[in-house]
C-alpha cells in the first residue's frame, strides 16, 4: 500500500470504530470526534448541493443527530460509517432542499427478490473496497472527476449538469460512464494487482 | 426466508436493467421522486442492480470523505449534543409507511406498495381504451411527470406511439413484447423520444405494469394521430 492507502485505510478504521462505539456504548467523546470529522464534510456536501448556510447547519445538525439515534443500524460488513453517513445526509437534502420523499426498498420485504446465496463470495473487505474507490477517485482524469462530483454534490438531473457545464448530454452520460468503468475496475476482485 | 440457490435466483433475475446514468443519478440522490420510485420498485426484484447501487453510495462517501471541510458555526456541535437526550423524535421520517400483509408474499415490492397503499386488489383501475386499464399514482410533482399502474389484457396489443419525453416502465406481472425486446417481471424498459413502438402484452394473462412518462406520449398511427389531443394515454 502507498503512503495516502494507509492514511485512508487509517481513517476509515478509526471512523468505522467511532460509530460502532457510539452505536455499542452511546460513547459521547466518541460521538464528538465523529462530528468533528464529518460535519464540516457534510457542509461542504450541502453547500455544493445548493443550500444556503442556514440551510446547510440545520441539515448538518439533523444528520448528525439521526447518526446518533440510528448508529444501532450501522452494520460495517455492509458499508463504510462514511457511506452509511451519506446516504442519510442525501436522503435529508433531498427531503428538505426539493420537498419530496426518497423511494427506497424495504430490506425485509416478502416481496423482494434475495441476492443469490454465493453473492458475498464475489465481494470483498468493505475497508479494501473504500481504499480502492479513494485511490481510483485520485486517479480519474479530471474531466470525469469534475462531472463524477457534480453528479453526487449537485441536486440535479445529468441533463441539467450538462447545461451548466455547457456540454452535450451525450458527453456528460460517456464521461459518468467511462468514470464509474475505471471505479468498477478498482473494486473488481480479480484485479489484485492494486493500481499505480 | 429461506436463500434461493444461484440457479434459482438467476432464474428470477430480470434481463432489463435501469441504463448506467439512472443508477446513478438514484444512488445520488439527483434522480426526481417519480424516476426514484420505478428504480426502487425495481431494485426490489433485483439484487443485480442493488449491488450496483450499494458501490455507488460507496462512491458518495468516497466522495464526501475527501471534501475540504467548511467552516461550521461556532455554537453547531453544542446544539446537536443538546438535542441528543431530546425525546426520540426522528428529525427524519421513514419514507414511507410500511404495511407489512400477512400470508403469502405480495405481487408488488417496496416502496410501490406504500404509494398504493396495498398490493395489486387495492388499486383502481379506470378503462382508457379496449384491453386497457390506468390507474394514476401520487408522487412527485405532477405537472413533470406522471406516475401510473397500466393493466394490459392478454394479448392485447397498445396503439403505435412515440414518446416527446422519456418514459419507464417496469413489468410486474404477466409481460410484453415490441420491438426492442420481450419484458416479463422486474424487467424495465426505458423508451425516449426515438422510439416508435407497439407493445403486445403475452398471450398468458395481464400485463401489469408501473409507468412514469416525463411527456405526453404522441400516438403515431394515421387514425390515431386525429385521437391525440383527446387521449391522455
Amino acid at each position: 500500500m502507498t503512503a495516502p492507502d494507509m492514511a485512508q485505510s487509517a481513517e476509515i478504521d478509526r471512523t468505522n470504530g467511532l460509530l460502532l462505539r457510539v452505536a455499542r456504548e452511546h460513547d459521547r467523546q466518541a460521538f464528538v470526534e465523529l462530528f468533528h470529522h464529518f460535519a464540516p464534510r457534510l457542509k461542504s456536501f450541502l453547500l455544493k448541493g445548493g443550500a444556503d448556510a442556514g440551510m446547510a447547519e440545520e441539515i448538518v445538525q439533523d444528520v448528525m443527530v439521526t447518526v446518533w439515534r440510528r448508529a444501532g443500524s450501522f452494520d460495517p460488513a455492509l458499508s463504510a460509517a462514511g457511506t452509511w453517513i451519506f446516504t442519510i445526509a442525501r436522503n435529508r437534502r433531498i427531503d428538505r432542499l426539493r420537498q419530496e420523499r426518497r423511494p427506497e426498498i424495504d430490506p425485509d420485504d416478502p416481496a423482494l427478490v434475495p441476492a443469490p446465496v454465493n453473492a458475498a463470495d464475489e465481494g470483498m473487505m468493505i475497508e479494501e473496497q473504500s481504499v480502492r474507490l479513494h485511490r481510483a477517485i485520485r486517479e480519474l482524469p479530471a474531466e470525469q472527476a469534475e462531472l463524477l462530483k457534480m453528479a453526487y454534490f449537485q441536486d440535479k438531473a445529468h441533463s441539467a449538469i450538462a447545461q451548466e457545464s455547457n456540454l452535450p448530454l451525450g458527453t456528460v452520460k460517456s464521461r459518468l460512464r467511462l468514470a464509474l468503468a475505471r471505479l468498477r475496475k478498482a473494486l473488481d476482485p480479480a484485479d489484485l494487482g492494486g493500481g499505480a | 426466508m429461506e436463500p434461493l440457490d444461484h440457479f434459482q435466483a438467476a432464474a428470477m433475475a430480470p434481463s432489463h436493467h435501469p441504463t448506467e446514468d439512472l443508477l446513478l443519478a438514484y444512488a445520488a440522490g439527483g434522480l426526481d421522486e417519480a424516476m426514484s420510485l420505478v428504480v426502487a420498485t425495481h431494485l426490489a426484484l433485483c439484487p443485480h442492480c442493488r449491488a450496483e447501487v450499494t458501490r455507488l453510495e460507496a462512491v458518495g462517501g468516497a466522495l464526501i470523505d475527501d471534501l475540504a471541510p467548511a467552516a461550521l458555526g461556532a455554537g453547531t456541535l453544542d446544539a446537536v449534543l443538546a438535542r441528543l437526550d431530546e425525546p426520540n423524535i426522528d428529525p427524519i421520517p421513514l419514507p414511507v409507511v410500511r404495511r407489512r400483509p400477512a400470508g403469502p408474499a405480495p405481487v408488488l415490492p417496496e416502496p410501490l406498495r406504500s404509494y398504493i397503499g396495498g398490493d395489486i386488489d387495492r388499486i383502481g383501475w379506470s378503462r382508457t381504451i379496449p384491453g386497457l386499464e390506468e390507474a394514476d399514482i401520487v408522487c412527485g410533482d405532477r405537472r413533470r411527470s406522471r406516475v401510473r399502474m397500466m393493466r394490459i389484457r392478454g394479448g392485447m396489443g397498445m396503439p403505435r406511439h412515440t414518446h416527446h419525453g422519456n418514459e419507464l416502465t417496469l413489468v410486474l406481472a404477466g409481460g410484453f413484447a415490441d420491438e426492442t425486446g420481450h419484458f416479463l417481471r422486474g424487467d424495465l424498459a426505458v423508451t425516449d423520444p426515438s422510439i416508435d413502438h407497439r407493445p403486445v402484452a403475452d398471450d398468458d394473462g395481464d400485463c401489469i405494469c408501473l409507468a412514469v412518462t416525463d411527456a405526453p406520449l404522441r400516438l403515431t398511427g394515421r387514425f390515431l394521430r386525429l385521437l391525440n389531443p383527446f387521449l391522455r394515454l
